[in-house]
């Protein structure tokens, strides 16, 4: 028979040796994933990425106007998500109560935030783009925007409720009504917390393939005009990388590798604004 | 010495709240049973207590902080200068900056030292620059805490030592000039220095303000009321001057309580 503190001491051990092996497994994926991507994507990366467009088989070329072209995407999918998340996210922290309404919109945002990004480029492809008789670049930022708002709504409401309810007080004591104590008070306490989940939100449609392919399609030559195709680099990828040419293999993994340094680069700078915020305050 | 100088003064101070027949609620629980008290203009009155005797529950209704929460309430009456707030319901955010209110744990708002005093005001007021400044000046000279952050009033207010901001807290709500200011055990969360600078201040504040306070500490509460009210279990057991209570308590309750004997 060990005795009690042995045995505790065993326990700890193997719940111990548990977690790091678990944490070695997951890691080891993450590791061969960027691995692959290196050794692949390295090859293929140099100037003329920054500087082409995409080339016919056969020619050089590079990716300059998928990669400008998945910029603008994100860029207006985020202006067009984040305030309706914000927004709806302060309504379900702060005002919500006990009516029906919050509970039924929190639902219905937890289905939107699992729903499968194919099934939301479909749906902007019937009501949009069957509409105006052809593909867009807004229709796939419409596609996009649809997957950062729940992601949105999600964090601002957790950060809103961290806030503790004695900072409320404190500006209601003053007589401070309350949109004013939102605006002023609790918007501003989680606001780190807010442009994380933001930044975690870019990160996330930055690599999506299935929404824009209803929508944005694909365009093989440089456009700013978002009425029109755009290229982008998840549809470019999966294009190249379905061909049977080698090197539209070299680009597709070029850009295979941009995305993950792009949202690898947008997580860090997350995690340490997050840090920081919380950090200075 | 506070002892003295109340006694000359307790002859007859006007009421400035007048409570009758208040019972308060959370949800179904009863929390206040029949409480009636009048709190004296320019004075501290102290509410003592055990833990859970409705006290905090008691200041909370002057300001009536509670109506954020939605299964709390009170019936009766609550005068203050003669308005019955309860049935007035007209201005809630106009009754809490007549009424200002402290916390037990410092809330500095997440902006500089200088905009948590200026948020109060702008509520209310528009000053220019100057006249801004000077108002928040005056509020950190009166919560003796100006030559302390003079320098850094750029820094954000949670910069600041607890002692510090609990009297930016202080100072943030005598900036909007109220006529009362409820203390909820202002200084239990502090140092005994900063709990020393705090009923200083209390000292100070009562010759224009209306102060009533909240503590679990009965010296602190013999040291800066001139009244104070023994609360046990939602009801009102005695409330006189704060020398009398302390000296001969007219009820059994009380006695056992400031002697130790209970709670």
């Amino acid at each position: 028979m060990v005795s009690l503190p042995t045995r505790r001491r065993l326990i700890n051990l193997a719940s111990q040796i548990g977690s790091v092996l678990t944490v070695c497994f997951g890691l080891f994926w993450l590791g061969w994933i960027l691995l692959t991507l290196l050794k692949h994507g390295i090859p293929g990366l140099n100037l003329s990425i920054f500087t082409q467009m995409t080339p016919p088989p056969g020619s050089r070329g590079g990716l300059l106007n998928a990669i400008a072209g998945s910029f603008i995407l994100v860029m207006v999918s985020t202006v067009i998500g984040t305030p309706i998340g914000i927004l709806a996210g302060t309504y379900l922290a702060e005002y919500g109560g006990t009516g029906w309404l919050s509970p039924t919109t929190r639902f219905m945002n937890d289905i939107l935030l699992s729903a499968p990004s194919i099934v939301i480029g479909l749906f902007v492809y019937e009501v949009y783009v069957v509409h105006s008789r052809h593909f867009s670049a807004l229709a796939g930022s419409f596609a996009l925007g649809l997957l950062v708002i729940p992601i949105v709504v999600r964090t601002t409401e957790n950060m809103l409720k961290l806030v503790p309810n004695r900072l409320r007080e404190a500006a209601a004591a003053l007589g401070a009504p309350q949109w004013r104590i939102i605006a002023r008070i609790t918007l501003r306490a989680s606001r780190a917390g807010i442009i994380t989940g933001i930044l975690l939100a870019v990160a996330r449609i930055s690599g999506e393939t299935a929404p824009l392919l209803f929508t944005a399609l694909n365009n093989q030559f440089w456009s700013s005009n978002i009425n029109r195709p755009m290229a982008n680099l998840p549809v470019t990828i999966s294009e190249y990388a379905m061909s049977p040419y080698k090197d539209w293999h070299d680009l597709a993994w070029a850009g295979a590798l941009l995305i993950t340094l792009g949202v690898l680069g947008l997580n860090i700078l997350a995690r340490t604004f997050f840090r920081q915020s919380r950090a200075g305050n | 010495m506070s002892f003295e100088c109340n006694n000359m003064r307790t002859e007859s101070p006007k009421s400035k709240i007048v409570v009758r027949n208040l019972n308060f609620y959370y949800g179904q629980t009863h929390a206040l049973k029949n409480i009636s008290m009048e709190i004296p203009e320019y004075r501290v009155t102290a509410f003592i207590g055990p833990s859970g005797c409705g006290k905090s529950t008691l200041l909370r209704t002057f300001n009536k902080i509670y109506k954020i929460y939605p299964n709390q309430r009170a019936t009766g009456e609550i005068l203050l200068d003669g308005v019955d707030i309860l049935q007035n319901v007209s201005d809630l955010n106009r009754l809490r900056a007549r009424v200002g209110m402290v916390f037990q744990q410092p809330t500095p708002f997440p902006m500089s030292i200088y905009d948590n005093i200026a948020f109060g005001v702008r509520l209310y007021e528009s000053l220019k620059n100057i006249e801004m400044d000077e108002r928040v000046e005056w509020a950190l000279h009166k919560a003796a805490l100006w030559d302390e952050v003079k320098d850094i009033l750029h820094r954000s207010g949670n910069s600041l030592s607890g002692g510090q901001q609990q009297r930016l807290c202080i100072a943030r709500a005598i900036a909007v000039r109220p006529e009362v200011l409820l203390l909820d055990e202002p200084a239990s969360a502090l140092d005994p220095i900063s709990t020393a600078r705090i009923e200083n201040l209390m000292t100070e504040l009562k010759k224009d303000y209306t102060i009533v306070i909240v503590t679990h500490n009965m010296q602190q509460a013999a040291r800066v009321s001139d009244f104070t009210a023994y609360m046990y279990l939602g009801e009102l057991i005695e409330f006189a001057g704060t020398e009398l209570i302390f000296t001969r308590p007219q009820r059994r309750e009380t006695e056992d309580y400031i002697t130790g004997k209970f709670g």
